[in-house]
């Protein structure tokens, strides 16, 4: 028995740690269940961190600081704001539909999260790769539109009533757009001796990586429209700045979820920050490349790819190198001692991943198939993916700050008038591109 | 109350507020809502609770604490679905009898009340009512103190526009420009601190001139603010002017004509935008105006854009003012000769000014005592206002609020 | 304080060649020749105010009591002058004119204003309270007119409780405009499509800008009723 757990456990683990195929493929519902947990974790810290990022970004936008208090930088103030919902009385409208009231965050979040089943952070880091795998990525997060219909319904008033209708509308226009978008990168993995594209996700990139170029440079300019179009859609999906009438506070209507409180509202935000995350993951594997780092094609080669594969851990120091500079321009004074102690605790943590990821990139540069490779090479992919979703993370914020809102029929005209029009034509235009080029 | 009368030779009745019965009115400039009204006579907002038959019809409140309305104002909306039929501004919230206060203080008393109407443009208030006293008194300030007056004036003017931007744009959704027109008129406020030691309420101007001398470095310091402020207006514009969504909010939302605004009484940027070109410093010149050269912007359509356009072009415009005036403040003293108990003799008078909000006038009466008899402010705001009626009719609601924000209302000076 | 401020103080002449026309438009006051010195002594001290009764003459300073309303001739006056006659009469006053008419003139004389002297814009509609007086309020218009840049005043008195045609017809700002002063005064405009109260609450007992409201009275009912709190004056 102790023969097995020490001998048989550990070449358990090696073996999926290495592995090359996703746990679906091998039909591991353990695997699938840890890689789920895992993927839960993450995006549930990523969440955090967006809140925190926006709160400290969009301050700097309006020249001011943003959060300063709760721990470093305000770095612990996603924790304190979700300590404080949990916190909150439960407060539920008597009128309210009780059953429905309660399930609708329920299935904004089931929708917002099943799509990470599909969702490629490399090769064989999914979940799961269904061979429809961007069906079901629009499919499932055109659930969130329920969500969202069901919590104006179930709320009982008149605002969120409308504010819900008026957002399910703004959802499902700019779906359409999306969609088509979407189909026009599916065209272009067809590219191949065989002919035939993939809805798979894994295999979209892996279409890319066989091309040689990401699909939003394919047949310039028509990836970059095609790309632009769902960019815009995907804001308008989430309910993001400038579309975001519904929920805005100085409008009549104060949106969907205004009757919720407490940690229902904060399921909500969780849903909508994780969908945000969905759309820009999908974003990146249709026309970014995926895990894909950059200049494949020119800068090739083990040295290069060395040179890449330490970007991680650089990323990291870097990091850590601003959480001390951080450190050192705290002002000399009593009540800063903790900010500085936890400030430099939380550099030192960064600087540790960093010597980490440091040390498999340097341990895993030869081309064997050694565990240290393979550690190496996954890192690297989880890291381009998200790093490109990063970015969108970015851009979300940085939009809010700087536009204003359309008002709702503007909105509509945009989804159905522009975009729509665009995106059909491109879609035309591509495939007859892509038999001429065939 | 009989009908009003007919017999006009101004066709004005699209004015008439909408909601009265209105025998010789006709339903032809009501547009789609022709239809809906049953029995052809238009239901009051006096009586909520009758029934309407045919209604799509809804009354929506925005309520008098609201984030988008400035202050604490009260609109009752008339919807058809998305569509504004109708308002009726309720006002009186913040109304503190400034009116019956001035016929118990003496004039120089009464001063630092003025500064409360407006809040946001106090030197403004303050200047018509010394300049209204003067008159009444028959004095004249001494230029030194007409210079002076004019620079704070011009400072005041465009640390209101500032404001109103911020928040103008905050309405509509761009969050950001507020924070920077904000730290921008912080530099406005230090120049009104160091001179006479509030920052709002300013209390700036006496009656015969100004009591405080300009402090040293004053020249140099406002110098400096034309210098910093000038790339900021631009900064602002950019963020804002070509902006795709800024255009699509604001063109063609809340039109006015020209000659509605005429007889509606408004006055201020929104006229000049819907292409009257008129401003009391330049028609009827008062301190210094008449010595310095500056245009007046004016615009073309009469909706939101243009006057987002006039009220910038007016920041650019008081900057120059106010370059023209520091160079060459002359030496002097700056308070005329007033008697240290001011009773003007018997009369009435009535003065207005430019305020960033309009034509701002005092009418006071005089019955020789050492207190006024009657003071009557004219607040430019109160009379804009009226003309929001006009101005939504059409839109939807969340055109209301962008409109609102574009009147350039302070509810201190609509209720006084 | 209730003097009649239409009267002009009778003036030891400064100038004297004005005196005998401004005198006579005016109200006809018992009035002593001026024996004045007629050095002036205290510069620009204004004049002290007196009682109803007697004339108005400044006591002390030698210099005349200040500027006094004087006629004003115009082509507009002299036009409306032979239409109305009596009813209608100009006077300026520290350069601003205006004119007083009998309120049965109201509201053609302002018609006639806009529509023939291009007086478009209303400037302000508001009303002054003498209490001894017999016609108690004094409702005033103050115009403009783009075309000329000219200012003018119209005044008219009517009695207590007398009611008096409104100009919302003939411009539309006066809605509000009238509206308020119904609110302070009371005085009821005929006409008026929407006579209610604007800045105070709807519920209201009493004028406030009446001479007799007193700054320390309040509608004491309304206040309690509708804030819940004893009024503690």
């Amino acid at each position: 028995m102790p023969n097995m757990i020490a001998i048989w456990m550990p070449n358990f683990i090696m073996s999926y740690l290495g592995s090359t195929v996703t746990p679906g493929e091998a039909g591991s519902q353990f695997w699938a269940l840890i890689y789920v947990l895992i993927i839960f974790a993450g995006v549930s810290v990523a969440v955090m961190s967006m809140n925190w990022l926006e709160r400290k970004a969009l301050a700097h936008f309006q020249i001011r600081l943003g959060p300063m208090r709760v721990g470093p930088h305000g770095l612990l103030q996603p924790i304190a704001d979700a300590l404080k919902l949990m916190l909150k009385e439960d407060i539920i409208p008597t009128e309210a539909d009780q059953f429905v009231f309660w399930i609708a965050p329920l299935i904004g979040l089931l929708a917002a999260f099943t799509v990470y089943t599909v969702i490629p952070f490399g090769p064989s880091q999914a979940v799961s790769d269904m061979n429809i795998g961007i069906l079901f990525m629009l499919g499932v997060s055109s659930l969130g539109v329920l969500g969202v219909v069901v919590a104006g319904w179930a709320s009982n008033s008149h605002y969120p009533l409308i504010g819900a209708l008026r957002s399910s509308a703004q959802m499902v226009s700019y779906e359409v757009a999306m969609g088509l978008a979407v189909v026009s990168a599916i065209l272009m993995t067809s590219l191949n001796e065989k002919g035939t594209g993939t809805l798979s996700m894994i295999g979209i990139v892996r279409a890319q990586e066989q091309q040689g170029i990401w699909f939003i440079f394919k047949f310039f300019p028509l990836g970059l429209i095609a790309f632009i179009i769902f960019a815009i859609a995907m804001i308008a999906e989430t309910n993001r700045a400038p579309f975001d009438m519904a929920e805005a506070e100085s409008e009549l209507t104060a949106g969907y979820h205004t009757e919720y409180s407490g940690l229902r509202w904060s399921l909500f935000m969780l849903a909508e920050y994780a969908a945000m995350i969905a759309v820009s993951s999908i974003a990146v594997t249709l026309w970014l490349g995926g895990w894909m780092r950059p200049f494949v094609r020119l800068l090739h080669g083990p040295s290069w790819d060395f040179i890449f594969s330490l970007f991680p851990g650089l990323t990291f120091l870097g990091l850590a190198a601003i959480a001390f500079v951080g450190v050192l321009r705290m002002p000399a004074h009593s009540f800063f001692k903790i900010q500085k102690i936890g400030l430099a605790a939380f550099g030192g943590l960064l600087g540790f991943i960093a010597l980490m990821l440091l040390v498999i990139a340097i341990a895993g540069r030869s081309e064997d198939a050694s565990i240290g490779s393979r550690l190496n090479e996954s890192i690297g992919y989880i890291y381009w993916f998200l790093l490109k979703v990063a970015v969108f993370m970015y851009l979300f914020i940085w939009y809010r700050a700087t536009w204003p809102r359309y008002r709702f029929d503007q909105l509509m005209r945009v989804g159905w008038k522009v975009l729509l029009p665009i995106s059909l034509a491109v879609l035309i235009v591509t495939a007859i591109v892509g038999v001429l080029v065939a | 109350m009989s009908a009003p009368t007919g017999e006009d030779t101004k066709n004005i009745s699209h004015l008439a507020a909408p909601n009265r019965e209105n025998s010789n009115r006709e339903n032809s400039d009501r547009g789609e809502t022709e239809g809906k009204n049953v029995g052809g006579n238009d239901l009051t907002f006096a009586n909520p609770d009758k029934t309407y038959l045919d209604s799509n019809e809804l009354i929506i409140n925005m309520g008098p604490q609201h984030p988008a309305t400035h202050g604490v104002l009260r609109v009752i909306l008339k919807l058809d679905g998305e569509k504004v039929l109708g308002t009726e501004c309720i006002i009186g919230y913040l109304h503190r009898g400034v009116e019956k206060i001035a016929e118990n203080r003496t004039y120089t008393m009464f001063n630092p009340y003025v500064d409360r109407m407006d809040y946001v443009a106090a030197v403004s208030n303050g200047l018509g009512y010394c300049e209204a006293v003067e008159k009444l008194l028959n004095v004249e300030a001494t230029p030194r103190a007409k210079y002076i007056r004019v620079i704070l004036t011009e400072l005041n003017r465009i640390a209101s526009h500032q404001l109103w931007l911020g928040t103008h744009a905050l309405d509509i959704g761009a969050m950001t420009p507020l924070f920077y027109t904000f730290r921008d008129r912080e530099e406005i406020l230090k120049i009104f601190e160091k001179y006479c030691g509030a920052r709002l309420t300013t209390h700036a101007f006496r009656i015969g001139g100004c009591q405080y001398e300009t402090y040293a470095g004053f020249e140099k310091e406002v110098k400096n603010f034309l210098i910093f402020v000038a790339p900021k207006i631009n900064e602002y514009e950019t963020l804002l002017t070509t902006n795709r969504i800024w255009m699509e909010r604001t063109k063609n939302v809340g039109v006015i004509s020209a000659a509605d605004a005429i007889a509606l009484g408004v006055t201020g940027p929104v006229l000049r935008a819907s292409g009257v070109k008129w401003d009391l410093r330049k028609a009827q010149p008062y301190a210094a105006y008449s010595e310095f050269d500056f245009e007046i912007p004016v615009g073309t359509n009469g909706d939101t854009y243009d006057r987002y356009l006039v009220r910038m072009a007016e920041m650019r415009q008081s900057l120059r003012i106010i370059e023209q005036a520091v160079n060459g403040i002359p030496e002097g003293p700056i308070m005329a000769k007033v008697p240290k108990v001011i009773k003007p003799p018997v009369g009435e008078i009535y003065h207005s000014i430019e305020s960033p909000k309009g034509e701002l006038g005092y009418f006071i009466v005089s019955d020789g005592s050492t207190q006024p008899y009657r003071l009557r402010v004219r607040p430019p705001s109160f009379v804009n206002l009226q003309a929001l009626d006009v101005m939504v009719r059409g839109l939807l609601v969340a055109d209301v609020v962008a409109v609102i924000g574009t009147i350039d209302i302070v509810l201190g000076e609509v209720d006084r | 304080m209730a003097d009649d401020a239409k009267t002009p103080a009778p003036p030891p002449p400064p100038g004297g060649e004005k005196k005998p026309t401004a005198q006579k438009p005016a109200a006809p006051v018992p009035d002593p020749p001026p024996v004045k010195p007629v050095a002036p002594v205290a510069p620009a001290k204004p004049a002290v105010p007196a009682d109803s009764a007697t004339p108005p003459n400044p006591a002390a300073p030698a210099k005349p009591a200040g500027p006094v309303p004087l006629l004003w001739t115009s082509p507009l006056v002299e036009k409306y002058r032979s239409q109305y006659g009596t009813a209608l009469e100009g006077q300026t006053y520290l350069g601003q004119n205006y004119l007083t008419v009998k309120s049965e003139l109201i509201p053609n004389i302002l018609r006639l204003l806009r529509d023939d002297e291009q007086f478009d814009y209303c400037v302000d509609i508001t009303a002054v309270h003498y209490p001894k007086r017999e016609k108690q309020f004094d409702v005033l218009w103050i115009l403009y007119s783009f075309p000329r840049n000219e200012r003018i005043r119209l005044t008219t008195q009517i009695a207590d409780g007398a009611s008096i045609p409104s100009s919302v017809s003939i411009w539309p700002t006066a809605n509000w405009l009238e509206r308020e002063v119904y609110d302070m005064f009371g005085i009821q405009f005929e006409g008026h499509p929407d006579l209610k109260r604007i800045l105070l609450p709807d519920g209201w007992k009493g004028f406030p800008l009446r001479k007799d409201y007193g700054i320390l009275q309040q509608d004491k009912e309304w206040v309690q009723i509708n804030l819940g709190i004893e009024s503690g004056q």
